[in-house]
C-alpha cells in the first residue's frame, strides 16, 4: 500500500498497551484459590484469556457475568449474582476477584453494592468466598492500572491491623513468573519472612496435571495477605506507581507500613539498590550467592563492553519496564534512543531523569500514550541498531529489519516467555547476554568471512 | 482435586449428551447465551464479525471502542493475502472516559478522515463495540459521511459484544458484505462460475480450493472473505453458484444472495479426502452442459489421493486405535474431522462446538459412535472431565483449548482460525495427520502423569 509518511492521530494504530481488565485478571491469578471474574460481555473473558494463554502456555479460567441485551438495559445485578453462585458451585474458590469492563461501568452497575446484597441474600448457610472487588474500565489506562488496582484491592479487602511483625511485603508488580521466583529466593536467602503478592509464579508456570485443576496450586495465600497490614515495611516495585493507587501505599496510609518504593531492580546500580534496602530492612549483608552472582555480572560487562558501546536502541512497552531498562542500558554504554510506552502515566520522564540524568543530553525521546505506527515512523528517523520490548514489534521489526530482543509481555512469537528473567543480578545478566549476542549475531551474518572464535 | 467430583453446573445439563443404547433421545439445548458464572470457550458478537470480514486485505477494519477489542484482535488470525495486508494492522478510536461521556461520533469521523488518507483503502468496516451500544454514537450517520466524502464504502458493522452470540457477529458481518455485493459490474464472468463462501484463507487454504476449482474449468469470482478483495465481493452477484464452507458464518449470505439475485448454494467442506471429494463432484454435477467439468474433477482427486495415500497408510497403522476429542467453534467441522478421523484409524470419544444448532447436533448423535459424548458450549472442567474419562489421546481445538490438553498429556492439533498449517484440501488432509501424528506419538507423553509420570 502506499505509505504515506503521516500518522492519523485521532484513531490508535496497532497499540502498544492493553486494556485495563487484562491487568486485573492477571494479578488475581496470582492469589491462592482465586478465580478472575469478568463482569461483563463474554468476548472480554475470551479474549484476555486467550491472549494470556499465547504467552503463559498454561490454561487460565476467567469467569464472566455475561451481559446479554437485557442485563444492559436493566443492569448487572442478577447476572452478577448468578454468576457468582455459579463460579462457586463450580470451582470452590477461596476468592473471587471481580473486575469491571467498559460495559458494566457504563451502565454505572455498583458492584460493590451488588456484592453485598449478594451476602446477604446468600446468608449464613455457607461460608462465601472472599469478593475482592476491582474497578478497572477499559476506557482509562491500560493494563497497568488494571493490574495494580486489583493487588491494591487484595491488601484494601483482607489486610489485617495488629502488632507489627517480623516481615516485609514485596509488590513486585507485573513481572515474569520466573522473575517472582527469583525475587522469593531472595527474600528466602536473606532468611527474612515475607508476602510477595501477586505470585502468579506458579498458576501460571506450573507442573503437568493428573487431573484438571479448576483452580491451579500456588499464589499469594489470603492469610499471608491479610498479615501485610502488620508487616514492618513494604518494598514495591514500579517507578510511575503512586502511593494513591498502590497497595504500599494504602497499606502505610493505613497501617504505618513504610513504603520503599524502587524501580524494577534491572541492571547492576537498580539492583544495589534494591539490596540495599533489604540489607537495611533484615540487618543482614547481602548471602554470598548474591554477591558472586554480582561479580560475575561485573565481570560479564568488562568481557562484553565492547560490543555494546554506543549502539541504539528503541524501547518500548510498560513505562516502568521502559524507565528501568533505559537506566540499565546505560550502564552498558546503550543508548536508549527512544523510550515509549502505549501507557500515559505523565511521569515517564520525570522518572526516567532521575535514573538517567543526562537523557537531554544524549537526546533520548520520551514518548507516552504512543501506539506501534508511532514507533514505527520513529525507527525510520532514530535508525537504531536493534530493538527491545514485547513480542508485538515483530511486525515493526521485519519491516525495518532490526533485531528485535524480545522482554516483558506479552511474548506471543517465541518459546519461554514465561521464564525470561529480567530482575537484579541474573535477570540482568540473562539480558546482558542476549544483548551482547544479538550485536555479535548481526555482525557475524554480516561479516563475509564470519568469524568462528572469538 | 478428583475428576469424579465435578457436577455439570445446573442450566448445563442439557447441553451435555452421551450416546448410549436405550438413552433417551433429548434434543441438545444450544443457540442459547452462555450461562453466568461459566467459563463459556465462546466470545462475542464482535468477535463473530471480526473472524469472518478480517480477512477483507485490501479495507480497514476499525473497531470503535476502548482499546481492548483491537488489541486483542490485532493479527491474531492466520488469514493470509495475495497482496494488501491493510488486514493485519489494528486501528481503535481508543475511546477514553470523556468520549463515553460526550459521545464518539467525532472522534470516529476524525479517525476514519485520517486512517482513510493515510492508507488508502478501498473500503472501511466500522465495527461497534458494547459501549457504542450505550452510549447511542450513530455510527450508520458517520459511516454515510464519510462514504460520500471519500468516495468509498463505508460499512458499520453492528457488532456490539452483548447483543448475542458470536452467530449474531456472523450475521451482522453478512449484513455489511451485503451493502458491497451487486455494486460492481458482472460483466466476463463466465456461465461456469462460483464463489467460494466462508473460507477464510488460513495458512493459504482458500488458495489451494481455488486452483482445484480453476483446474476443473470454472472460474471463481469471489472467495468470502479468504484472501478477500472489496471489488470481487461487490461483483460477486455475477457467480452462477455459491460454494459454502463453515456454514455458521456464511449461510445466512447465500439464502440472501438466492433470494436477492437467484443464486443457488450447496454447502461444502473441504476438509477429509472425502469430503473434499464430495465438494468438487458436488460442484461439476451441477454443470451438466460441460461434462469435461466432472472429468477433470475425477482426475483431480484420483492424482491427489495417489500423492498422499501412501504416506496416509503410515499415518493410520501408527495411529489405529487411538482416540480423540474434538470441541471446535461451529458443529460443522466436526462433521467433517469425524470421517477424517476415521480414514486415519481414530475414533471420537467426545463431539462439541461453541455454536452447534439443533440440526447440527442430531447429525452428529447419528455419526457418533456408542460412548462418544456431545457437547455444546462446554467448559476447561467439562472438557478436561471427559477427556480423561474417555481415555482421549488427542483434543482437537482452537488456541484456549490447547493449554488444557498439554497439561493433562494429550496430544494437541489446532483447527482453529489461528492455524499456521493448511489443512483444508488433499494436501490439507496430510498434514492434519501428519499433525495428529506427530502430537500423539510424541514420546513425550511417557512423563505426564496419566501415563504414570509424577505430577
Amino acid at each position: 500500500m502506499t505509505t504515506v509518511n503521516m500518522t492519523a492521530k485521532s484513531a490508535t494504530q496497532n497499540a502498544c498497551k492493553l486494556c485495563n481488565p487484562l491487568g486485573a485478571c492477571l494479578a488475581f491469578r496470582g492469589i491462592e484459590r482465586c478465580v478472575p471474574f469478568l463482569h461483563g460481555s463474554q468476548g472480554c473473558a475470551t479474549y484476555i484469556r486467550r491472549y494470556l494463554i499465547s504467552h503463559f502456555k498454561e490454561p487460565i479460567d476467567i469467569a464472566s457475568s455475561n451481559f446479554n441485551e437485557e442485563t444492559a438495559v436493566f443492569g448487572g445485578s442478577h447476572n452478577l449474582k448468578l454468576g457468582l453462585k455459579n463460579v462457586t458451585q463450580q470451582y470452590k474458590p477461596d476468592v473471587i476477584g471481580i473486575a469491571t469492563t467498559c460495559l458494566s461501568e457504563t451502565i454505572g452497575d455498583d458492584v460493590p453494592m451488588i456484592l453485598r446484597e449478594y451476602e446477604t441474600l446468600m446468608g449464613s448457610s455457607a461460608p462465601l468466598p472472599i469478593m475482592i472487588f476491582a474497578s478497572t474500565p477499559s476506557y482509562q489506562g491500560s493494563h497497568m492500572e488494571g493490574f495494580h488496582a486489583a493487588v491494591r484491592s487484595a491488601v484494601k479487602t483482607l489486610a489485617e491491623a495488629g502488632p507489627k511483625k517480623n516481615l516485609i511485603n514485596l509488590f513486585s508488580g507485573m513481572i515474569s513468573p520466573a522473575d517472582i521466583r527469583y525475587m522469593k529466593d531472595i527474600m528466602t536467602d536473606f532468611g527474612v519472612p515475607f508476602v510477595l503478592l501477586p505470585d502468579y509464579s506458579q498458576t501460571l508456570d506450573g507442573g503437568p496435571w493428573a487431573e484438571y485443576h479448576r483452580i491451579p496450586p500456588g499464589g499469594t495465600p489470603t492469610s499471608a495477605i491479610a498479615s501485610t497490614g502488620c508487616a514492618s515495611a513494604s518494598i514495591e516495585f514500579g517507578s510511575t506507581l503512586e502511593s494513591h493507587k498502590s497497595a504500599a501505599g494504602y497499606l502505610e496510609e493505613k497501617f504505618g507500613v513504610t513504603r520503599h518504593h524502587l524501580p524494577l531492580p534491572i541492571g547492576i546500580k537498580a539492583s544495589d539498590r534494591f539490596f540495599a534496602v533489604l540489607e537495611k530492612l533484615t540487618e543482614k549483608p547481602m548471602p554470598a550467592r548474591y554477591e558472586d552472582e554480582r561479580r560475575r555480572l561485573v565481570d560479564a560487562y568488562a568481557d562484553g563492553h565492547k560490543y555494546v558501546f554506543g549502539q541504539k536502541t528503541i524501547l518500548y512497552g510498560e513505562e516502568d519496564l521502559v524507565i528501568s531498562l533505559a537506566a540499565f542500558l546505560r550502564e552498558i554504554g546503550v543508548v536508549p534512543v527512544l523510550c515509549a510506552s502505549g501507557g500515559k502515566s505523565g511521569l515517564m520522564k520525570k522518572r526516567l531523569m532521575e535514573l538517567v540524568p543526562d537523557l537531554d543530553e544524549l537526546g533520548i525521546k520520551v514518548r507516552e500514550g504512543v501506539d506501534f505506527v508511532d514507533i514505527e515512523n520513529e525507527t525510520e528517523e532514530l535508525r537504531p541498531d536493534f530493538l527491545m520490548g514485547n513480542s508485538k514489534g515483530f511486525t515493526m521489526s521485519k519491516k525495518s529489519e532490526l533485531p528485535l530482543i524480545r522482554i516483558g509481555f506479552p511474548v506471543h512469537d517465541r518459546f519461554g516467555g514465561q521464564r525470561l528473567h529480567h530482575l537484579g543480578y541474573r535477570g540482568t545478566q540473562e539480558l546482558f547476554d542476549r544483548i551482547v549476542n544479538t550485536v555479535i549475531e548481526q555482525r557475524q551474518n554480516a561479516s563475509s568471512i564470519g568469524y568462528t572464535y572469538m | 482435586m478428583d475428576t469424579q467430583n465435578i457436577s455439570l453446573l445446573e442450566g448445563r445439563e442439557k447441553q451435555v449428551y452421551e450416546k448410549k443404547q436405550g438413552a433417551d433421545q433429548i434434543d441438545i439445548a444450544c443457540d442459547t447465551t452462555s450461562l453466568s458464572g461459566s467459563v463459556s470457550q465462546r466470545a462475542c458478537v464482535f468477535c463473530g464479525s471480526r473472524v469472518v470480514l478480517y480477512p477483507v486485505a485490501d479495507a480497514i477494519h476499525i473497531v470503535h471502542g476502548p482499546i481492548g477489542c483491537a488489541a486483542y484482535t490485532w493479527d491474531i488470525r492466520g488469514a493470509v493475502s495475495s497482496g494488501p495486508e491493510l488486514h493485519r494492522l489494528s486501528f481503535s478510536t481508543d475511546l477514553q472516559e470523556m468520549d463515553v461521556i460526550y459521545g464518539g461520533e467525532k472522534k470516529l469521523y476524525r479517525s476514519l478522515i485520517e486512517l482513510i488518507d493515510q492508507y488508502q483503502p478501498n473500503a472501511a468496516f466500522i465495527y461497534s463495540t458494547c459501549i457504542i451500544g450505550l452510549i447511542g454514537d450513530d455510527i450508520e450517520a458517520v459511516c454515510k459521511k464519510v462514504a460520500k466524502e471519500k468516495g468509498i464504502p463505508v460499512m458499520p458493522v453492528h457488532s456490539e459484544g452483548f447483543k448475542g452470540t458470536k452467530k449474531d457477529g456472523y450475521k451482522a458481518a453478512c449484513t455489511a458484505l451485503m451493502k458491497l455485493i451487486g455494486t460492481g459490474s458482472t460483466e466476463g464472468i463466465s456461465k461456469y462460475s462460483i464463489n467460494i463462501l466462508g473460507e477464510f484463507n488460513l495458512a493459504g487454504e482458500a488458495w489451494i480450493i481455488r486452483e482445484y476449482y480453476e483446474k476443473m474449468g470454472i472460474e471463481v469470482v469471489a472467495t468470502m472473505t479468504g484472501d478477500g478483495r472489496i471489488e470481487a465481493i461487490k461483483r460477486s452477484h455475477g457467480a452462477a453458484l455459491n460454494v459454502v464452507q463453515c456454514s455458521g458464518s456464511m449461510t445466512s449470505l447465500a439464502k440472501e444472495m438466492e433470494e436477492k439475485y437467484g443464486i443457488p448454494y450447496i454447502r461444502v467442506s473441504y476438509f477429509g479426502f472425502e469430503d473434499m471429494s464430495k465438494s468438487l463432484y458436488d460442484v461439476a454435477a451441477l454443470f451438466p452442459d460441460r461434462p469435461e467439468i466432472m472429468e477433470k474433477a475425477k482426475e483431480i482427486v484420483r492424482d491427489e489421493i495417489r500423492q498422499y495415500y501412501p504416506e496416509m497408510q503410515k499415518f493410520k497403522s501408527a495411529l489405529t486405535g487411538k482416540k480423540a476429542a474434538i470441541y471446535v467453534g461451529g458443529a460443522f467441522k466436526t462433521f467433517s474431522l469425524i470421517k477424517a478421523l476415521r480414514t486415519i484409524g481414530m475414533s471420537v470419544v467426545l463431539a462439541g462446538s461453541q455454536t452447534g444448532n439443533k440440526d447440527d447436533y442430531s447429525r452428529l448423535k447419528e455419526m457418533c459412535d456408542e460412548g462418544t459424548v456431545i457437547v455444546d458450549d462446554s467448559n476447561p472442567v467439562e472438557l478436561s472431565k471427559f477427556i480423561l474419562e474417555k481415555e482421549a489421546d488427542l483434543l482437537i481445538g482452537g488456541v484456549k483449548e490447547r493449554p488444557i490438553a498439554f497439561k493433562l498429556g494429550v496430544g494437541f492439533c489446532d483447527h482453529n482460525h489461528e492455524r499456521k498449517i493448511p489443512l483444508a484440501g488433499f494436501v490439507g488432509m496430510y498434514n492434519f495427520a501428519k499433525e495428529v501424528y506427530e502430537s500423539v506419538m510424541s514420546p513425550v507423553w511417557q512423563f505426564a502423569p496419566r501415563k504414570g509420570g509424577l505430577s
